[in-house]
């Protein structure tokens, strides 16, 4: 219990990993969130790999986290770019309206 | 040892509280403060377990850059419906009390990261404390600008056609706005603009402008 191991840190990154799925699945408002969960779940990915890195003591983690956080940003300013031109061209950008492709 | 585990326990109690806040809230800008929140509480996990170059890479580039920008293109897109009573501020914003707890959650974080990092040979587990000069920023800059330097440059362009993309696909042409055409002005030559006229005495010149 008060002893935190490499699990607890696995167990806190599973726990967020989850969090962001869930938010992606049960959405109701708009794809922004979808963005935001997306960010959730690399930052429990990050979470794994910082502490496996540290637990056995290697850097290989923690460079893959800074490259995984480049990769992020990028995603985040491409996926806000989208956004902003389709609600310029839909007028919205909720979920249940966006329905074009009549997936 | 028994400190370290409390403030393990406290930190992540805080990011789980506030991932599934970013979820459930229904109002996007509380998402956003939630996120933030989210990356600063993971940030300071990252300080005390010994990564303290990463914990202060994700508290610049995610709260500084990206929670900003998503706060940014929320305000935007207006997608609360608030335009009205948004930033009027005659009754009181709804946002203010929200803002105001995640704050003051993240300035009692910075405190406890800030004052642990006084003892933090207590705190540290001892797995992850080695004996050595070299600090965890220098020793991921030995590692990553000999062994990943590709990689790290591959980045830098994976940075840069990102931010070629989102300005190719937010910008837009306006109508009637007048810009200096370079091509135009350079090209111009001596017989388009210039036109030499014998004047005759006591005549004068007629000009057809």
């Amino acid at each position: 219990m008060f002893e935190i191991g490499l699990g607890h840190y696995l167990t806190l990154g599973a726990v967020i990993f989850t969090i962001g799925v869930v938010g992606i699945f049960l959405n109701r408002k708009n794809i922004i969130v979808i963005l935001m969960s997306i960010e959730l779940i690399l930052l429990s990915v990050n979470i794994n790999l910082v502490s496996f890195s540290i637990f056995i003591n290697d850097l290989s983690g923690q460079i893959f986290t800074l490259f995984i956080l480049t990769v992020a940003a990028a995603e985040a300013a491409i996926g806000l770019a989208i956004i902003v031109v389709y609600y310029r061209n839909a007028g919205t950008i909720r979920v249940e309206e966006i329905d074009k492709l009549k997936g | 040892m028994i400190a370290h585990a409390i403030f393990f326990y406290i930190f992540s109690f805080i990011a789980i509280i506030s991932a599934v806040m970013v979820t459930v809230s229904k109002n996007t800008v509380h998402s956003v403060f939630f996120l933030i929140l989210d990356f600063i509480s993971i940030s300071c996990l990252f300080i005390m377990i010994g990564a303290e170059f990463l914990g202060m890479i994700m508290l610049i580039v995610y709260v500084g850059a990206v929670a900003v920008l998503f706060l940014f293109v929320v305000m935007m897109l207006n997608v609360a419906h608030q335009k009205n009573t948004f930033f009027k501020s005659t009754h009181g914003s709804r946002h203010i009390p929200i803002g105001l707890l995640v704050s003051l959650i993240i300035f009692f974080e910075l405190v406890i990261v800030v004052g642990g990092w006084k003892y933090k040979p207590d705190l540290i587990n001892s797995i992850s404390l080695e004996i050595s000069e070299v600090s965890n920023t220098h020793s991921i800059g030995y590692v990553l600008y000999t062994d990943y330097i590709h990689l790290f440059q591959l980045s830098g362009m994976i940075l840069l056609v990102a931010m070629i993309g989102a300005i190719i696909l937010t910008y837009r042409k306006r109508e009637g706005l007048k810009r200096q055409s370079y091509f135009s002005q350079i090209s111009r030559e001596k017989g388009d603009g210039v036109d030499l006229v014998d004047v005759e005495k006591n005549k004068g010149v007629k000009i057809d402008v």
